[in-house]
């Protein structure tokens, strides 16, 4: 058994989403290969090769490959196919965008967003927003999977020492093509990997006075997230979004302000280890989850809390 | 330009599901079913482009049982002209779906197809890049922003990092993310006339599709429950706990 997880990369360095989707690929047991595909992503490759448990790392550089754009990815990896049993990629917007074209090129149903592996054909997977857990069991000779990265803890980013293999890309599909990028510009950790998440909701009032969280975020070195309400209301970039269709998260330490918990925020963050709540009223249901919490004003108990956290 | 919807029933969002003891699935008896949330937003692109001047014809499109009627006459009142039912009582899974829409659009020759980026219940984010896969088109997922020029979409997508926009040759795939817009409300006017736009049934063997479900489930079960902690009183004690008591900072 051989198994492709497909990195998740920015061509430079390779993202932590890789190394989670390689512990999932461990679960499944088999020889592990890596495919960084993109342009002048050399510097990813070596990083995948570091990896431990990674056997083999194919090195995928074309021009056409440089926005991964879908159609060209899953051309690339549907020509690599025939020599795996399983297919992972890490649940990122990149993998979801690209991991269905890939199954449905060869003819499998994909199985996404798996937080557990039974046995080689058997994986669990969250449903109605994680409001239930089922075990599907696939017949298809390959296994087109994502994967949850919350899921699975990242595997050691040294230790390993596989052979960089330089592979071909098919030619540019022409279909479509990449026009522009705006990245939000962050100094603060990943949200989907930092150790600890600040978000902000509703509550916050505006987008100008989320700038309250960030000494706060400053001061415990986290991510800062929000809620789907607060971003849908224009207080911040929709990357911030936290919950059953935004981003997946699962700190050891969260901490939801002005939050008032709906199933869809739940979703997305219920899995941390610890869950702090800080809100005026004391019905929310975000109270119903989280380990502490303080019922008051936030912006009177925000600054107070990084005065604490000063002593 | 033709463009086609596909809208799937679902348990409406509001509702809180709960796991059937048995372990079989999610109970779906007397429980209120409703579009699903993004196939909504994917209509009422369609609905928009319509009225832009864009799309000539808008053609909705629901695989399942003959109770997606329902679903499809909500479709009918947003504002597509005629509707689609490939009724069938299989458990149709993703890669199915496309299979079945892939034959409807090869029939129907649309210009764009629209799916919400996923539904509610199962939460697979697949359907759409399996039929852009299957039909060899272009495709743009998660979109927050579309504009057509010229035998091409513009199209803005909500990513990890940020916003992203690319550009994809017709006849295309556009899957919708929550911003595209904000779906209007359906009126009693609307309501009327969707009873008597065209609705056609169809069934998934009449079109060639092999919709044999490839995922067996093999039970389904509540996840484990968090526990509501306590309520302290102020910064200093909740400091104080995350430091000593649970020791995350």
């Amino acid at each position: 058994m051989a198994i492709l997880v497909i990195a998740e990369h920015d061509h430079g360095t390779l993202k932590v989403a890789t190394r989670n989707t390689v512990a999932a690929a461990q679960k499944i047991g088999g020889e592990i290969h890596v495919l960084v595909a993109g342009h002048n992503a050399d510097g990813a490759a070596r990083a995948a090769a570091q990896i431990a448990g990674v056997a083999k790392v194919l090195d995928a550089g074309a021009p056409q490959l440089g926005e991964l754009l879908a159609e060209n990815v899953a051309a690339l990896v549907v020509a690599l196919a025939k020599g795996y049993t399983h297919i992972l990629a890490p649940a990122t917007s990149n993998g979801k965008d690209v991991a269905p074209r890939i199954a449905a090129l060869l003819d499998v149903q994909q199985i996404s967003e798996i937080i557990a592996v039974e046995s080689p054909d058997t994986f669990v997977r969250p449903i109605y927003a994680g409001n239930a857990l089922a075990t599907v069991k696939s017949r298809d000779a390959i296994k087109v999977i994502t994967v949850r990265t919350t899921g699975f803890d990242a595997v050691a980013s040294t230790g390993g020492n596989a052979s960089i293999e330089k592979i071909e890309a098919p030619a540019d599909s022409g279909l479509s093509s990449f026009v522009s990028r705006e990245v939000s510009k962050s100094e603060r950790p990943e949200l989907t990997s930092a150790k600890i998440v600040v978000s902000g909701g509703r509550g916050m009032g505006s987008g100008e006075n989320f700038k309250i969280l960030e000494p706060l975020a400053d001061k415990l070195n986290a991510a800062m997230g929000a809620s789907r309400a607060a971003v849908d209301a224009g207080f911040v970039p929709n990357d911030w979004q936290v919950g059953q269709t935004g981003k997946i998260v699962a700190p050891d330490l969260y901490v939801a302000i002005g939050i008032s918990g709906a199933i869809q925020h739940l979703a997305g963050m219920k899995d941390s280890r610890v869950i702090v709540a800080i809100n005026k009223d004391e019905e929310a249901p975000i109270f119903q989850v989280a380990d502490y919490g303080i019922v008051g004003d936030l912006f009177k108990l925000v600054p107070e809390l990084v005065e604490e956290l000063k002593k | 330009m033709k463009v086609l919807v596909s809208v799937k029933r679902v348990i409406d969002y509001n509702v809180k599901v709960r796991v059937k003891s048995d372990g079989t699935g999610v109970e779906t008896a007397n429980v209120k079913m409703s579009m699903n949330p993004f196939d909504e937003i994917a209509l009422e692109e369609a609905v928009r482009l319509k009225e832009a001047g864009i799309a000539t014809e808008i053609i909705a499109v629901s695989c399942g049982l003959q109770a997606c009627q329902e679903t499809l006459r909500t479709a009918l009142a947003i504002g597509a002209d005629r509707a689609i039912l490939v009724e069938s009582g299989e458990e149709l899974q993703p890669l199915a779906v496309a299979k079945i829409l892939k034959a409807i659009c090869q029939k129907e020759t649309p210009q764009l197809v629209i799916l919400g980026k996923q539904a509610i219940d199962d939460d697979s984010n697949q359907t759409g890049q399996m039929l852009a896969a299957l039909l060899g088109w272009s495709q743009a997922t998660f979109a927050s922003k579309i504009v057509m020029d010229k035998g091409k979409a513009v199209v803005t997508r909500e990513v990890d990092g940020g916003l992203e926009t690319i550009s994809i040759k017709l006849p295309a795939i556009v899957t919708t993310d929550l911003r595209l817009n904000e779906p209007r409300y359906v009126t009693l006017p609307n309501i009327m006339k969707a009873k008597k736009k065209p609705l056609e049934t169809l069934k998934p063997d009449a079109l060639g599709v092999d919709v044999a479900p490839r995922l067996q489930t093999i039970r389904v079960v509540e996840p484990p429950k968090r526990k509501a902690g306590v309520k302290v009183p102020d910064a200093k004690a909740l400091v104080d706990k995350l430091r000593n008591e649970a020791k995350v900072i």
